[in-house]
């Protein structure tokens, strides 16, 4: 853990590996205690989940084709937004994590399941299942830190071109789901050399990455606003109708966009948030992984909505210990994890949300521009936030 | 999946069908990145054409422990020969459960209904849970009808059935779609008691009427029928064709007993498929198609055990996060290594996706890999 001992406070110094060890055989117990409580309870969640979104998607796609009139445009507009965030986060996340594969039906399982994002399920599930939850926060390795071109640590070298980083990130933010389609790509590492770029591999991802875009932009900006048109045509006004929808899609892809964007940026980058160094994980035990999930984790605390609205993921800290635990159980896991984080003296990172994103942009934008002290000397200006859990 | 049964009548199949799949394209856009069947499936599960479900549409206890489900099979479903069985998916606490059960009603139903009988046996997990939970509206994941034990379209002038517990269950099914096509039938039944006689009433009211010659034994009271004394209960044995359901043991000694007679050939037994296995420690693992056999113990991963025996897979973070490794286990059972679970499949489950990073073998696996 050589960047958090390069630190002047190190959050860990108080630990000995006897403590860290320690801690893994206590997460360890607590993930036996809900494997086996995880049952009927968590099938009968996840299927009523994905029919809710199914009929909220369904109505506000009936409600668009009549999205010349402004009511109509605001209700299914906002319906269709709230059906995609679902469908993104408490359901296609969740399941490409492979949550509810104990359940063994085909329907709902990681392998099989494919969801309403730019990038394909089994290029997500690599990046993110695979890099990103094993190397979580270990700067070089895990492509979700800065998403390969952001500065989001001090000890992370400074270059004039981080001084656009606020844009950057502002532009991913709007283009969320294609930002994640392109670092699930590795295109900046993938198209830097002709050699890598004529790679049949990367060639087969790419074109993979495109026939999925293709039918989502034709799902989106053809086919649903082509449907509203005899509507429009009744009412004396078809190219109305036209542009009402595909303005209304247009709308709630980018309102998703925003909202994952926030909520993954709450999840690793406020402050208090630990970066990790490569050589730091070489024969790392599993209560080191441990540790290093619970230190390069914040939480979102908020109502029981805002979590389901989140996926879970504003458990973040519960979900990078138990990402194949079901997500709707974090919320009763929490306090057990919490304890432990006050028994080990350890900084459980949580906010409600405008706080947590106010924290993760003001590092994007302190850290567009050099440090202003030595690079192991760090500002400890902002406290850790230790507010009541929200359970 | 434009139900192409009903294209083949038209003259300009070609136009049609390329119009349709042109349609049917627009549609799959619709839905894109699931397909239309899955929004079908929130307002009418059976409808699906690529997964067969069946509804339960009513729930009959037959005795203390058994219970017959009247099932309305879904899309696509195949009608069953008397005699056969179909496996049904449960989702025992969740997690989705084989078994198979042999068809208890008529075949033919206009309705297009068919029941099958669940006994609850000892330790039977999914048998007890439906009979506790079954519920008319309650869905089932379906298989088509299998099994070759069936009468012949040529009906036999003389039958024999010998059946014991819940092996009654096919042969009901069979009694009742082709009693009047049988002249000459004889029931040899065995249950603990006289209240454990599935079918009992029925099975009693045919004999009053004549229909069959039934011979009840309840093993409580008088033991069980040996294979030696059923010449006295059947004169004409061995002029009979017979068809047997029960017990392996049973089946065991009524095969030994029909081929000393050198009658083998008018014996038809079905056999229950155990779905116990015993777990233990370490043990083959089989990879089918690559033909590889990998010796696995019980400290090791199935991942760790294939590729030292130099079969080809897939692996991603090793630590039992990713979901990269998972493979379909077809039998056998696998042990958890962080928590000690165990994951059983049988022969009857649908393959099931097992970590291998985290699983070890806790006996003999066979692996469709």
């Amino acid at each position: 853990m050589t960047t958090l001992q390069r630190k002047d406070v190190n959050p860990i110094a108080h630990l000995t590996p006897e403590d860290i060890e320690a801690i893994g055989v206590e997460l360890d117990a607590i993930r036996d205690e809900f494997i086996a409580k995880r049952g009927e309870k968590d099938a009968a969640y996840i299927r009523r989940v994905i029919k809710v979104q199914r009929q909220i998607e369904v109505g506000s796609r009936a409600v668009l084709l009549f999205s010349l009139f402004p009511p109509a445009w605001i209700v299914g507009t906002l319906g269709l937004t709230i059906s995609k965030i679902l469908e993104n986060m408490e359901i296609g996340h969740n399941i490409l994590h492979g949550q509810y594969d104990f359940m063994r039906d085909s329907k709902i399982h990681s392998t099989t399941w494919e969801w309403d994002s730019a990038s394909p399920a089994e290029q997500w599930k690599h990046s993110h299942n695979e890099l990103h939850h094993k190397y979580t926060n270990v700067i070089g390795r895990d492509n979700d830190l800065g998403y390969g071109i952001m500065r989001v640590d001090e000890q992370q070298r400074w270059t004039p071109a981080h001084l656009g980083q606020p844009l950057y990130n502002f532009v991913n933010a709007i283009f969320f789901e294609y930002g994640i389609a392109a670092y699930d790509l590795e295109l900046g590492r993938n198209l830097a050399t002709k050699k890598r770029r004529n790679n049949p591999a990367f060639r087969a991802r790419l074109a993979q990455v495109g026939r999925k875009i293709r039918k989502q932009a034709a799902k989106d900006y053809l086919v649903h606003p082509l449907l509203s048109v005899p509507i429009g045509l009744a009412f004396g006004n078809p190219f109305g109708a036209l542009l009402g929808t595909l303005s209304a899609n247009v709308v709630a892809n980018i309102a998703r966009n925003l909202w994952t964007h926030s909520v993954i940026m709450c999840g690793h980058f406020p402050n208090g948030v630990e970066t990790f160094e490569r050589t730091s994980i070489t024969g790392e035990t599993r209560g080191e992984w441990y540790l290093r999930q619970m230190l390069g984790s914040a939480n979102i605390s908020g109502s029981k909505l805002m979590h389901i609205m989140t996926g879970n993921l504003s458990h973040q800290i519960e979900h990078h210990l138990f990402p194949d635990l079901p997500a709707s159980r974090y919320a009763e896991i929490a306090p057990k994890v919490r304890a432990l984080f006050e028994k080990y003296e350890l900084n459980y990172v949580t906010g409600p949300l405008p706080m947590q994103v106010a924290s993760a942009w003001a590092k994007v934008i302190r850290l567009a521009l050099p440090n202003r002290k030595p690079a192991n000397d760090i500002d400890h200006s902002v406290p850790p936030r230790r507010e009541p859990a929200v359970v | 999946m434009l139900s192409p049964g009903r294209a083949s009548s038209l003259v300009h199949v070609p136009v049609t069908q390329t119009l349709r799949n042109g349609a049917w394209r627009v549609v799959e856009l619709i839905t894109t990145p699931v397909v239309p069947a899955d929004y079908l499936d929130v307002i009418a599960p059976l409808r699906n054409p690529n997964v067969l479900r069946a509804r339960i549409e009513a729930v009959r206890p037959e005795t203390e422990n058994s219970v017959t489900l009247e099932l309305r099979p879904g899309r696509n479903w195949q009608p069953h020969q008397p005699g056969q069985y179909v496996r049904l998916g449960v989702d025992v606490d969740g997690v989705r459960l084989w078994r198979a059960y042999s068809v208890s009603s008529a075949a033919g139903r206009a309705d297009g209904k068919f029941t099958v009988t669940v006994n609850a046996v000892q330790d039977g997990v999914v048998s007890s849970y439906l009979l506790r939970n079954a519920r008319r509206g309650m869905l089932l994941a379906l298989d088509l009808p299998a099994g070759d034990f069936l009468l012949p379209g040529q009906r036999p002038a003389k039958a024999l059935f010998l059946t014991a517990g819940s092996g009654i269950t096919p042969v009901m099914g069979m009694l009742r779609s082709a009693i009047h096509e049988l002249p000459d039938v004889v029931v040899v039944h065995s249950a603990r008691t006289e209240e454990d006689v599935v079918f009992g009433r029925e099975l009693r009211e045919l004999s009053e009427q004549g229909k069959i010659r039934l011979i009840e034994r309840h093993t409580r009271a008088d033991g069980r029928i040996k294979a030696a004394d059923l010449a006295d209960l059947v004169p004409d044995l061995f002029e009979r064709e017979t068809w047997a359901c029960g017990p392996g043991e049973m089946l065991d000694a009524l095969t030994e007993h029909w081929t000393d007679a050198g009658a083998e050939e008018l014996l038809h037994v079905e056999r229950f498929r155990p779905t116990v296995l015993v777990a233990g420690d370490g043990g083959t693992v089989a990879f089918e198609r690559s033909g590889t056999v990998a010796d696995a113990p019980g400290g090791v991963s199935i991942l760790d055990a294939g590729e030292s025996a130099g079969q080809l897979m897939q692996s991603g973070c090793r630590m039992g996060i990713c979901f990269k490794c998972v493979l379909p286990l077809r039998e056998g059972i696998v042990r958890d290594m962080r928590d000690g679970s165990l994951t059983t499949a049988t022969e009857l489950d649908e393959p099931i996706l097992i970590q291998t990073c985290i699983s070890a073998a806790a006996g003999p696996c066979r692996l469709d890999a």
